[in-house]
């Protein structure tokens, strides 16, 4: 006989309204762990994925899909933009670097990137196998991509046009593999990367080997500057110094068809439109949480009716007053404790589940098996919620009068 | 063993009950008699510290319980008394045997698995260790109480109605036990009731005046 057993005693004479008040305690901290879970790894995501790129210059049109687009590489282009009107953003003397990118095709679903090396290097993406893409149509594929298109080195393939597997294929030209990247977590690993040139020379824009340029591009210099005909889809760009955050949106957005999208401030803008939803879902959790708490107070307050008289047997039997308050404490603190670490455990295991059931791309990099320093607020948050509780029915306990309750009074 | 001085009781908007001075020695088994409303369960409590006194003296085995803080008299209540109540007196979430063991524990004495056993088959309820409450006669019940008042062995049994819910064969049965089990550790019985079938079982009567 112990404190516990009897706790335990009490909880498995009443096994139904034990069971639904770990359950709803359960549920409420599960909701509460999933939103955490899926929240905080969705904003390191983005946040590893716009680290270094201050400000994000396309065609006109919606800056967050600009954003989406170009550096999540979740959405289509806004359009495409002049490599004259490009050139003139990297002449500005607020930009450190630029990163050109020609975007629009892909393979089985996996976006073709047309760029420099700087791209993958931004992410210290580095080679598993092969090497890195240097002449026209020779890619570099991502961890992921390689993966899912069992493409290895030497393999080739051709592009479709669109963000779908079922676009119009670009059949002339076949691309072929000379290098796979290591997993780097980020969205590096969805993506297959070759040269701007190869991206034109599907689309039949350019031919294969034209001559030297006599002013070499300063974006693709294989081809004279200031050309007029060729564009590119948008610029990553870095700034040199922090003047730039307010001079040189400004200056991209005067200049012909381009826009400015700074990463920074259309996450946040996105994180507050998804942030509605998340705490209308949290809500939603706190009122199941606060609904658990109501039920197991008035759980312990209705069995204090039918057990006056054990209590006041066990003060009888020279049990103190604080004994039975810490039973009925126990009582409630063994469920909470009880439906939070279920609710943890269904929430870690949720998110396992869901993320290795489906295969979105945008679920790379999610893991369920994830822990946080939060929890610990949850764990303790649900040892207070279940010493409030019980506080009054503990405290009733604790005033049983031995006497009027034997004696029928 | 008792000696109870100068007590009376008033409880809230009603008149005084006084009792009669009493000096019960060790291991005497008495009957407490006297209608009801004469104030046998109060006097009962008085004595075995489940209710404060509002004047006068209760010496038990040479300490006076008036003087005690309220876990002091939690303490000794829990050493030195076992009580039997009328009904309800077991702890339905438990089994039988931690009904038993329920006494030490709430005591903070050794709790003794071979003494369960030993008491449990003194009283015929060898079979019934591990049966549920709910699963027990009224007889078995009043018995497997009695068990557990015995447990602790303490020096007085206080009994507040044994008897009254049982039919005549389970009263003779049970009182048997009830003194039988009490003259063998030599504690001190005190059976308050109304119950005129104990009259004949036990020789020391303590009438209570009637309002």
């Amino acid at each position: 006989m112990s404190l516990y057993i009897l706790v335990w005693s009490y909880l498995k004479a009443r096994p139904l309204t034990t069971v639904l008040n770990i359950f709803l305690m359960a549920l409420g901290t599960a909701v509460i762990t999933v939103l955490m879970l899926f929240t905080n790894q969705l904003e390191e995501k983005v946040t590893a994925n716009a680290k270094g790129i201050d400000l994000v210059v396309g065609a006109k049109g919606s800056p967050l899909q600009l954003i989406l687009c170009s550096i999540f590489h979740i959405d289509f282009p806004t359009g495409n933009i002049r490599l004259s009107e490009a050139e003139k953003i990297t002449r500005h003397r607020l930009v450190k670097n630029v990163i050109p990118m020609a975007l629009g095709d892909s393979y089985n679903g996996f976006r073709i990137v047309g760029t420099t090396k700087q791209y993958p290097e931004l992410y210290n993406a580095a080679l598993a196998s092969g090497e890195w893409w240097t002449k026209d149509l020779e890619v570099t594929v991502g961890a992921v991509a390689a993966e899912r298109n069992h493409l290895k080195l030497g393999d080739t393939f051709t592009s479709a046009h669109g963000l779908t597997s079922d676009g119009h294929d670009h059949e002339t030209n076949q691309y072929v593999v000379k290098g796979v990247l290591q997993k780097s977590n980020t969205v590096v690993d969805d993506l297959i990367f070759t040269s701007i040139e190869s991206i034109w020379l599907v689309h039949e824009i350019i031919e294969q080997n034209s001559k030297a340029p006599s002013t070499p591009s300063r974006l693709v210099p294989s081809r004279e500057a200031g050309d007029s005909t060729l564009e590119i889809t948008s610029l990553l760009v870095q700034y040199r110094n922090p003047l730039a955050v307010i001079q040189l949106p400004r200056f991209v957005n005067s200049t012909g068809n381009l826009q400015a999208a700074a990463p920074a401030f259309e996450t946040a803008r996105l994180f507050s439109i998804l942030g509605t939803g998340v705490d209308v879902l949290r809500g939603f959790a706190m009122v199941l949480i606060f609904i658990s708490g109501l039920s197991i107070f008035i759980a312990l307050f209705n069995s204090l009716k039918e057990r006056r008289y054990d209590l006041a047997i066990m003060r009888s039997m020279g049990a103190g007053r604080k004994k039975l308050f810490l039973s009925i404490i126990l009582e409630g603190v063994a469920l909470t404790l009880a439906g939070s670490l279920i609710g943890l455990a269904m929430g870690h295991g949720g998110m396992f589940v869901f993320i290795n059931l489906i295969e979105e791309r945008a679920a790379t990099g999610m893991d369920g098996l994830i822990f946080y320093a939060a929890e610990l607020w949850i764990f303790g948050g649900s040892l207070l919620l279940g010493f409030l509780c019980s506080l009054l029915p503990g405290i009733e306990a604790y005033r049983t009068d031995i006497h009027s309750v034997l004696a029928g009074r | 063993m008792i000696k109870v001085t100068n007590q009376a009781y008033q409880y809230a908007g009603s008149k005084s009950i006084s009792f009669p001075d009493l000096e019960i020695a060790k291991g005497t088994h008495g009957l407490l008699l006297g209608d009801s409303g004469s104030g046998k369960t109060t006097l009962l409590h008085l004595i075995g510290g489940l209710l404060r006194s509002q004047k006068g003296k209760i010496e038990v085995n040479g300490f006076d319980l008036t003087m005690l803080q309220e876990n002091e008299l939690d303490r000794f209540r829990g050493k030195h008394f076992g009580f039997v109540f009328q009904k309800n007196h077991l702890i339905a979430a438990l089994s039988v045997e931690r009904n038993l063991l329920a006494a030490p524990f709430f005591a903070d004495q050794y709790q003794d698995a071979e003494r369960v056993g030993v008491v449990l088959q003194q009283l015929g309820l060898e079979g019934k260790r591990n049966a549920k409450v709910h699963s027990l006669s009224q007889g078995q019940a009043q018995r497997v109480a009695i068990a557990r008042a015995l447990i602790n062995r303490p020096e007085v049994i206080l009994a507040d109605e044994p008897t009254s819910a049982l039919d005549d064969t389970n009263c003779d049965k049970v009182i048997k036990l009830l003194m039988e089990s009490c003259m063998e550790q030599g504690a001190t019985l005190l059976v308050a009731t109304h119950d005129q079938r104990l009259r004949k079982n036990m020789p020391h009567h303590y009438q209570l005046r009637d309002l």
